[in-house]
C-alpha cells in the first residue's frame, strides 16, 4: 500500500495560483527529489503535506487513510515530519531545547510537572551521535555552524520515529562534507523505511539519492519517473520550461 | 557520552551562559551597590531606616510590573498599556470598596478587570495580528480614561468596611519589611522557575526567538501571546492595588508614565528588545537600580524634572549595551 497518496492538490494565494492539481503517490522508503524554479510551489506543498495549512482542494491518503490536518500536530501524529528551508530554529535556546520545541519532555515532582533537561539532553545528545555531529545539545544554536544548525534541524525529525521526511534545500548552506553526512542520513532513513521528500536546486545531491525525481512548474506537476531513467539534462530543461513534460 | 565528554559540555556551556547572561546583570547589580555606598557617605539621609524602607516600597512597584514587562518584551513584544492598568485597578478596588464590599472580593474583582485589559491586547494583538505597540498605546488611552469614567475624576480616600486592612497590605510591613516587597520576592520566585521549568516559559522565549519557528513546530503561539499579556495586566494590577493601599489615596494620575520606569527597569536588567532575552531577577535588580538613582536625586536636591531624562537615557544605554554584546558575540 502506498505511503502517501496525493490527489488533486491545488493552493491558491489569494490571486496567486501556487499549486494547480498536483497528484502522486510514495511508497515507503522511497526517495523523492521534488525539483522546481524559484516560486514552482515546493515549500508550499511540503507545508500543505506538514499541516501548515489546508491545500484550497485536493485529498491526502496516508497508509490509504484519508487524513485532513488543521495543524502541524495532526501531520506529526500521522508521522510526517519537515526540516523548514529556514530550519526554524529558535537562536536564543539551546540545541536540546529546539530538538524538543514543541514536544518538551516533562518529568514529575509529586503534583507537578516540568520540563525534564536531563532527558532532553541526553536524547538530544544520542540523536547528534547518531547523525555523526559534533553538536552540544546545550549550546545556544545562536553559537552554531551551517552544518551544527542543520543537525539540529534533522535531530528534530528523528524524535518520533517518523513515517515521512521532507527536507526542505537541507544542501544549501553547507560544506561539502556536511552535504555528504546529510545524504548519508537520508540513505539511513530510506533504509528504515522511512520515506523522505528530499528538495534541492543542486542536482547531483538530488540524483545521489533519489529514487523518483518530480518536477513542479509555476505550480504544476510536469514530470514524476524513476531517476535512474531520467539525468540531470531532462530535468533542467523540465525545470526551465524547455521540455514541456515527462 | 563519556563522563569527560560530559564535564567538557557542562562546563563550556556554565562558561557561556555565565558570559551571556550574568555580564550586564552583574554590572547592574555593582552599579546599584556604588550607588548606595556613595549616598551613604554623600548625605545622612539615605542610610537611614524611613529612606531605606521608602526605596525598598517604591522599587517593589517598579519591580512587579517589570517582571510582566518582561515576559512581554521576552516574547517578542511591548506593553505600553501598563500604566494605565494600575490606575484602573486602582480606582475599580477604591470603588468598590467605598461602595462597602471587603478588601478580598474588590481586589478580585479588580484584578479580574485588569486581566481583561490584558485580553483584550492579547487577542488584538494574537488573533488580530496588529502590532503590539500600536495596541497598547490604544489602551493605554483607553484604560486611562475608563478609569477617569469610574471615579468622575474624584480622589478616593475613603475605602469602606475593610479601610484598614488595604492600608495595612498596601502600606504595612511585616518584620520591618514592607509587603509589597514580599509581593515582589515570590512572583519574582515563582516566575524565575516558570521561565526555565515550564513548557509556558520555554514558549515565551521561543516565540520571541523565532516566531515563525515556534509556529511551524506547533506551539500555540496565538494562546501564549494572550497569556503573557494578561499577565503583564495581572502585574499592573496587582501593583496599582498594593499602591492604593499604600498612598492611601487614588487620582486619576496614578501610575502615569509608569510604563517607561518599567520598560527601563526590564531593559536594564536584561531583556532584550528584539525578543528572546530576559529574567526575573534582572527585572528586579533593574527597578531597584532606577529607585536608587531616583532616590538620589531627590535627595541631592537635583530637580524631578530631570527623571524623565534619566529614564530616557537609561532606555538608549541599555539597548546601545546589548547591541555591543551582540556585535562582539
Ligand atoms: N504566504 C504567502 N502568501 C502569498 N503568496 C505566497 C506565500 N507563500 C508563497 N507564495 C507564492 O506562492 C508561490 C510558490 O511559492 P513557494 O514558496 O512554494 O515556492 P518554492 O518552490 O518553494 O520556491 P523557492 O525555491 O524559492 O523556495 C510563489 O509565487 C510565492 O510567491
Ligand atoms: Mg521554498
Amino acid at each position: 500500500m502506498s505511503r502517501l497518496v496525493l490527489s488533486g492538490i491545488s493552493k491558491s494565494y489569494g490571486a496567486i495560483q501556487a499549486l494547480s492539481s498536483v497528484s502522486l503517490s510514495l511508497e515507503p522508503g522511497q526517495v523523492l527529489g521534488l525539483m522546481g524554479d524559484n516560486g514552482a510551489g515546493k515549500s508550499t506543498l511540503v507545508k500543505i503535506i506538514a499541516g501548515n495549512f489546508a491545500p484550497s482542494a485536493g485529498e491526502l491518503k496516508i497508509d490509504g487513510k484519508p487524513v485532513v490536518f488543521h495543524k502541524p500536530k495532526d501531520a506529526q501524529r500521522e508521522g510526517i515530519e519537515v526540516v523548514y528551508q529556514d530550519l526554524a530554529l529558535c537562536d536564543n535556546l539551546s540545541a536540546a531545547s529546539n530538538v524538543f520545541l514543541g514536544r518538551e519532555a516533562m518529568a514529575r515532582l509529586g503534583p507537578l510537572r516540568y520540563v525534564d533537561y536531563r532527558h532532553m539532553n541526553e536524547v538530544a545528545a544520542d540523536l547528534f551521535k547518531q547523525l555523526k555531529s559534533e553538536t552540544r545539545p546545550r549550546d545556544l544554536v545562536r553559537k552554531m555552524s551551517g552544518g551544527q544548525r542543520q543537525a539540529v534541524a534533522i535531530a528534530r525529525t528523528l524524535l518520533s520515529k517518523p513515517k515521512i521526511v521532507m527536507m526542505d534545500e537541507p544542501t544549501a548552506a553547507i560544506s561539502v562534507r556536511q552535504v555528504q553526512e546529510v545524504l548519508d542520513l537520508i540513505r539511513r532513513l530510506r533504509d528504515q523505511g522511512i520515506t523522505v521528500i528530499l528538495i534541492s536546486h543542486r542536482m547531483p545531491d538530488v540524483f545521489s539519492v533519489a529514487d523518483r525525481i518530480t518536477v513542479l512548474r509555476r505550480g504544476e506537476l510536469v514530470a514524476n519517473k524513476e531517476a535512474s531513467r531520467s539525468s540531470p539534462e531532462e530535468v533542467t530543461g523540465l525545470i526551465t520550461g524547455a521540455i514541456d513534460a515527462a | 557520552m563519556t563522563t569527560i565528554e560530559h564535564a567538557i559540555a557542562r562546563s563550556e556551556h556554565r562558561n557561556l551562559l555565565a558570559r551571556m547572561m550574568n555580564l550586564q546583570l552583574f554590572w547592574v547589580f555593582v552599579a546599584a551597590v556604588v550607588a548606595c555606598l556613595a549616598l551613604t557617605l554623600l548625605t545622612d539621609t539615605f542610610a537611614t531606616e524611613r529612606n531605606l524602607f521608602n526605596v525598598a516600597r517604591n522599587f517593589a512597584f517598579v519591580g512587579i510590573i517589570a517582571i510582566g514587562m518582561t515576559t512581554v518584551i521576552a516574547s517578542g513584544g511591548i506593553d505600553l498599556s501598563v500604566g494605565s492598568s494600575v490606575v484602573l485597578g486602582a480606582m475599580v478596588i477604591s470603588v468598590l470598596m467605598a461602595g462597602g464590599m471587603g478588601f478580598w472580593l474588590a481586589a478580585s474583582l479588580s484584578l479580574g478587570i485588569v486581566l481583561l485589559v490584558g485580553l483584550l491586547n492579547g487577542l488584538l494583538i494574537a488573533y488580530g495580528g496588529m502590532p503590539a505597540f500600536v495596541v497598547t498605546l490604544g489602551t493605554l488611552s483607553g484604560v486611562r480614561s475608563l478609569a477617569m469614567v469610574l471615579s468622575d475624576n474624584k480622589m478616593m480616600w475613603e475605602f469602606g468596611p475593610d479601610h484598614g486592612l488595604l492600608l495595612w497590605i498596601g502600606g504595612g510591613s511585616t518584620l520591618g519589611i514592607p509587603h509589597p516587597l514580599y509581593a515582589l520576592a515570590l512572583l519574582a520566585m515563582i516566575i524565575s522557575l516558570a521561565f526555565k521549568w515550564t513548557r509556558w516559559g520555554q514558549y515565551v522565549f521561543a516565540i520571541g526567538g523565532n516566531e515563525n519557528a515556534a509556529l511551524l513546530t506547533g506551539i500555540p503561539v496565538k494562546r501564549i501571546k494572550v497569556s503573557i499579556y494578561m499577565f503583564s495586566a495581572f502585574t499592573a494590577g496587582l501593583a496599582g492595588i498594593l499602591m492604593a493601599g499604600w498612598l492611601g489615596s487614588v487620582t486619576t494620575n496614578l501610575g502615569q508614565s509608569m510604563e517607561l520606569t518599567v520598560i527601563a527597569a526590564a531593559v536594564i536588567g536584561g531583556a532584550n528588545l528584539a525578543g528572546g532575552e530576559g529574567t526575573a531577577i534582572g527585572a528586579v535588580l533593574g527597578a531597584l537600580l532606577i529607585e536608587v538613582i531616583r532616590n538620589s536625586m531627590i535627595l541631592l536636591g537635583i530637580s524631578t524634572f530631570w527623571q524623565g531624562m534619566f529614564i530616557g537615557t537609561f532606555i538608549i544605554v541599555a539597548v546601545a549595551f546589548d547591541r555591543i554584546r551582540h556585535f562582539r558575540s
